[in-house]
């Protein structure tokens, strides 16, 4: 920046901070100390009168680095957002006056800490740049849609009604999917008791009449690369031919393969023509098309037995160990196929827990038994082949006892399994520069970390299920319909309506340079000092979102459309050359630095807090506004994620003669609860090291403690920092102290 | 076995629940029954039954003809109603055990001593005889139900209470001896001979 950096500090005296703190004090310190320009203090700072007060100082006084030292960064977000300045928050609200007992004994203490973060504040902003766009996008707003079924068409449909251009590529020679192979579905509107037409055709002609919709069949995506606003994807058609084409942003729509009943041989498949899946139901059901249903080999049908759950829910080698959600519902469609036909065909739906989702689901289950399908709770154990059709052997969980019945035909309800291209876990991606294409690999992304989306469990590729289920680990690129989870048609169109909108955001972010989920709207990113990396490659390694590639040189690459500024890569960087405008190795260490720490014979302990501003940071804001009280000697840093914690900060913090320090990051492991889905597990990881640094100071372990924290832990968060003092003060003060 | 549990058998074969729907009252809600089990869990009785509601129902699904219409269950039934109060389904549960025991006794399945149909049927002639309850018969008729000790022991115990209603005009000897009736007879037992006449050409169309 050309500008010359002036810092102002503003300090507010209301919410009775004014009654409870010296803020004239506070003001001092900023001046002398912290070297603050202009320094002011209101009476009441995010009123219109205060806010102005603020702004006229950026327009007329040039001061462009504002400390604002009065309630938590997450309050008054809206009052305090000013353009192209760079700004810090001191939390005396929520942070000091709220946590502590309005005492005379407890004054002092009281006044040290605001006085702390008055320093912090102003310390933090003055090695801060105002972060501008980096300008890398090229402004692509146009979709890519990989796979043309249900899915995959209502997204194409969604995005150019809200007036963007969506290409579909599908692999096969037609639109339709999975969908198309339906004689009927499940009925989507009220009375819910018939199966209706699955309106896939009808959705193939409104793709064909949209002129903002391009198709290209008999094509799967060779190679995709960029990043949001800027993707290149290269379509190659069956004969070879490739296209290279530009969008803003990707939807997968890859969808489900039906489960291989093969696997299932003691339900007696691959043996005859009268068991069959689901899918093959539906064939001899359209072959019918209303009239009498017969086996594959032509025979009668007069009494049908449906299996559910056959190779799903169960813990066995091999099969699923989830429920795929729709086979209940289509059982029951598909028992009316034949009653509807001919009520006197008997059918039996074979269910351990029946479970029919949807605000129709239990009407249509109704109807399934008013129509006269007989519902048995029951699990079946063997099919076998009884020369006139099967007899299915079953034990029955209402009258407790194993028992059998015969049947024409036995149809298995499989389940879902995701197309959901390569497991990038057991894949690695290609040697830079030698570039292969995968056709197992849906997107075939040359991204360092995989050539395809990531899994989350099972093979299907989720993403944070909990908070934010529409988003992926890969920014731009969404997942929509039964590859990100099993679902329904009805859920099917839900999911690729969502995706279509989430996709339309990012590519509008990215043409103004902002973040996506969870860090909206930041335009800071991550950049690196070339000369220092000494290409560890622990930031492309570590990255939870494939945001670095590697160039020709191996120096890390970092594409900022994709980046979601977690800062794990500037945590995990060794020579610490990663850093964002406004967020940096600087900017905490920095806080961390100026905290005034009082002699040890003042038995005035200090504990530094790093808290992830996600989930610990609002928790301990929420214990101020509940009234919870915790010990006047922490120093509460929030963080982007616990995973952009570097170990220098732990190392000068020990150093510099703080007592003891605590780090709350989210929940990790399976239930993960980290808005960057691996930022607190790396950071625990390497939180492991701490031991060694603590050992080579003479130091006791306890004065480090990492914890998971939810955002609803308000009295625990506090409480641990209660412990940590505790702790201290049995194992007495650091001997660090200058 | 009787002729028309003979020819019920031939006509439904495997279809039990085919039965149930065509002849037990209110017998077509069986099949919507959710097995959710509410119904087992509500009933005060639940845990004397052999088999409670949920379970006769999935044993109607599973055609266990005999299992069912022999079975001492319905018959248990005190019409308290908190299975029909609670079904989600709707089920008109009590209505469908007094119709399956109902069903049970015209084909003769009913188990042969049992005193709920027992005390039914001893009620139902007392009440038919002269169109109202003669309360002295049907009580003595109870006591003597199982035979003559039994009776004899019921009332020795009853005694007490007796007298006291001997003494208070509550209850008249005299009643033994005919008792009072309808103004009447005739008509009633020309209205239930009609009745019956009626249930049993229906019977016959099965």
């Amino acid at each position: 920046m050309a500008e010359e950096k002036k810092v102002g500090t503003y300090i507010c005296k209301g919410c009775g901070i004014g009654d409870r703190v010296n803020t004239a004090g506070m003001a001092t310190i900023a001046t002398r100390e912290c070297k603050s320009q202009v320094t002011k203090e209101h009476d009441f700072l995010c009123s219109a009168e205060g806010v102005k007060m603020i702004q006229d100082d950026i327009d007329n006084d040039g001061v462009n680095h504002i400390a604002i030292v009065a309630c938590s960064r997450r309050a008054k977000t809206e009052a305090f957002s000013f353009e192209n300045v760079a700004i810090s928050r001191g939390n005396v609200r929520e942070g000091v006056i709220w946590v502590r007992p309005d005492t005379d004994e407890a004054s002092e203490t009281t006044q040290e800490m605001a006085e702390d973060y008055t320093r912090m504040a102003v310390h933090e902003v003055s090695v801060m740049t105002p972060p501008t766009p980096s300008g890398q996008s090229e402004g692509r707003k146009n979709l890519l849609i990989v796979g043309g079924g249900i899915s995959g068409m209502t997204a194409a449909i969604e995005a150019a009604r809200a007036g963007y251009e969506a290409t579909i590529v599908e692999k096969t020679g037609a639109l339709g999917g999975s969908a198309a192979n339906l004689y009927r579905r499940v009925p989507e509107s009220s009375p819910f008791k018939d199966p209706e037409d699955s309106g896939v055709a009808a959705l193939i002609a409104a793709v064909d009449a949209d002129s903002k919709i391009t198709v290209h069949l008999n094509s799967t995506v060779t190679k995709t690369s960029g990043a949001p606003g800027r993707f290149s994807a290269d379509i190659t058609t069956e004969s070879g031919a490739t296209a290279t084409e530009n969008f803003g942003a990707i939807i997968q729509t890859s969808g489900f393969t039906e489960y291989d009943a093969n696997q299932l041989p003691h339900l007696g498949y691959g043996k005859g023509k009268n068991v069959v899946t689901q899918m093959e139901l539906e064939a001899l059901a359209a072959a019918a098309d209303g009239g009498v249903i017969k086996t594959a080999d032509g025979k009668d049908i007069n009494s049908v037995v449906f299996i559910q759950c056959a190779g799903q829910r169960s813990d066995e080698e091999g099969h699923l160990p989830y429920c795929s959600g729709h086979c209940c519902t289509t059982s029951i469609k598909q028992a009316m196929y034949f009653k509807d036909q001919n009520p006197a065909i008997d059918t039996t739906v074979m269910f351990t827990d029946l479970r029919t989702p949807g605000a129709g689901g239990e009407d249509f289950y109704r109807s399934g038994q008013d129509k006269g399908i007989n519902f048995t709770k029951g699990v079946a154990s063997e099919v076998t082949d009884n020369g006139n059709g099967c007899t299915v052997k079953f034990r029955d969980m209402i009258l407790d006892e194993d028992t059998s019945t015969d049947a024409d035909l036995v149809v298995l309800a499989t389940g879902m399994v995701a197309n959901a291209g390569v497991d990038i876990d057991v894949v690695g991606q290609d040697d830079p520069g030698k570039w292969e294409v995968s056709v197992d690999s849906i997107l075939n992304l040359d991204y360092r970390q995989g050539k395809d989306m990531p899994q989350l469990r099972h093979g299907f590729n989720d993403s944070h299920f909990i908070c934010f289920p529409y988003e992926t680990r890969r920014t731009g690129i969404y997942t929509a319909g039964p590859t990100r989870r099993p679902m329904d048609i009805g859920q099917a169109i839900e999911d690729a309506t969502g995706a279509a909108l989430k996709a339309i955001q990012a590519a509008e972010n990215a043409e103004l340079g902002r973040a996506a989920h969870p860090r909206s709207g930041d335009l800071s990113y991550p950049s690196f000092r070339k000369e220092g990396c000494t290409q560890c490659k622990r930031c492309t390694v570590e990255c939870p979102f494939g945001a670095i590639d590697e160039d020709e040189e191996r120096y890390p690459q970092f594409n900022e459309g994709r980046c979601r500024r977690c800062g794990t890569c500037m945590g995990a960087c060794p020579v610490r050359v990663i850093s964002f405008d406004n967020y940096s190795i600087d900017t905490v260490g920095n806080q961390i630095k100026n905290v005034d720490i009082p002699e040890e014979f003042d038995e005035k302990p200090r504990i530094l807090v790093l808290a992830c501003e996600n989930d610990a940071y609002p928790a301990l804001d929420m214990a101020a506004m509940n009234g919870v009280e915790y010990s006047a000697f922490a120093r509460i840093i929030p963080i982007r994620c616990l995973g952009s914690t570097n170990l220098i900060w732990v190392t000068d913090a020990l150093n510099s003669g703080y007592d003891g320090i605590i780090l709350m990051g989210c929940q990790k492991g399976e239930n993960y609860q980290c808005h960057f889905v691996k930022g607190s597990e790396i950071a625990q990881d390497r939180m492991s090291k701490v031991d060694d640094t603590l050992q080579s100071l003479s130091l006791e372990p306890e004065r480090v403690e990492t914890y998971e924290i939810a955002i609803t832990d308000i009295e625990r968060a506090p409480q641990l920092i209660n412990d940590m003092a505790a702790t201290i003060e049995k194992i007495g003060m650091s001997p660090f102290k200058f | 076995m009787s002729d028309m549990n003979t020819a019920m058998v031939e006509k439904y074969r495997n279809s039990f629940l085919s039965e149930v729907e065509a002849n037990v009252e209110e017998g077509e809600w069986v099949k919507m029954c959710m097995q959710c089990g509410v119904c087992s869990g509500s009933c005060p009785f639940g845990p004397y039954w052999d088999h409670p509601p949920q379970e006769l129902f999935m044993m109607i699904r599973a055609g266990k003809r005999e299992a069912v219409l022999s079975s001492e269950s319905m018959w248990m039934c005190t019409s308290c109603y908190n299975c029909i109060a609670r079904c989600p389904r709707g089920l008109p549960i009590t209505h469908i055990m007094h119709g399956l025991a109902h069903y049970a006794k015209r084909l003769g399945l009913a188990p042969k001593n049992q005193q709920t149909m027992k005390f039914a049927s001893i009620f139902w002639d007392n009440l038919t005889k002269k169109g109202r309850v003669n309360e002295l018969q049907l009580g003595l008729k109870l006591y003597f139900m199982n035979g003559f000790v039994e009776g004899i022991k019921t009332a020795l115990c009853m005694k007490e209470m007796g007298m006291s209603m001997l003494m208070t005009k509550r209850m008249s000897p005299m009643e033994y001896f005919g008792g009072h009736s309808i103004k009447d007879t005739k008509g009633l037992h020309a209205i239930l001979k009609k009745a019956r006449e009626i249930e049993e050409a229906k019977a016959k169309q099965f």
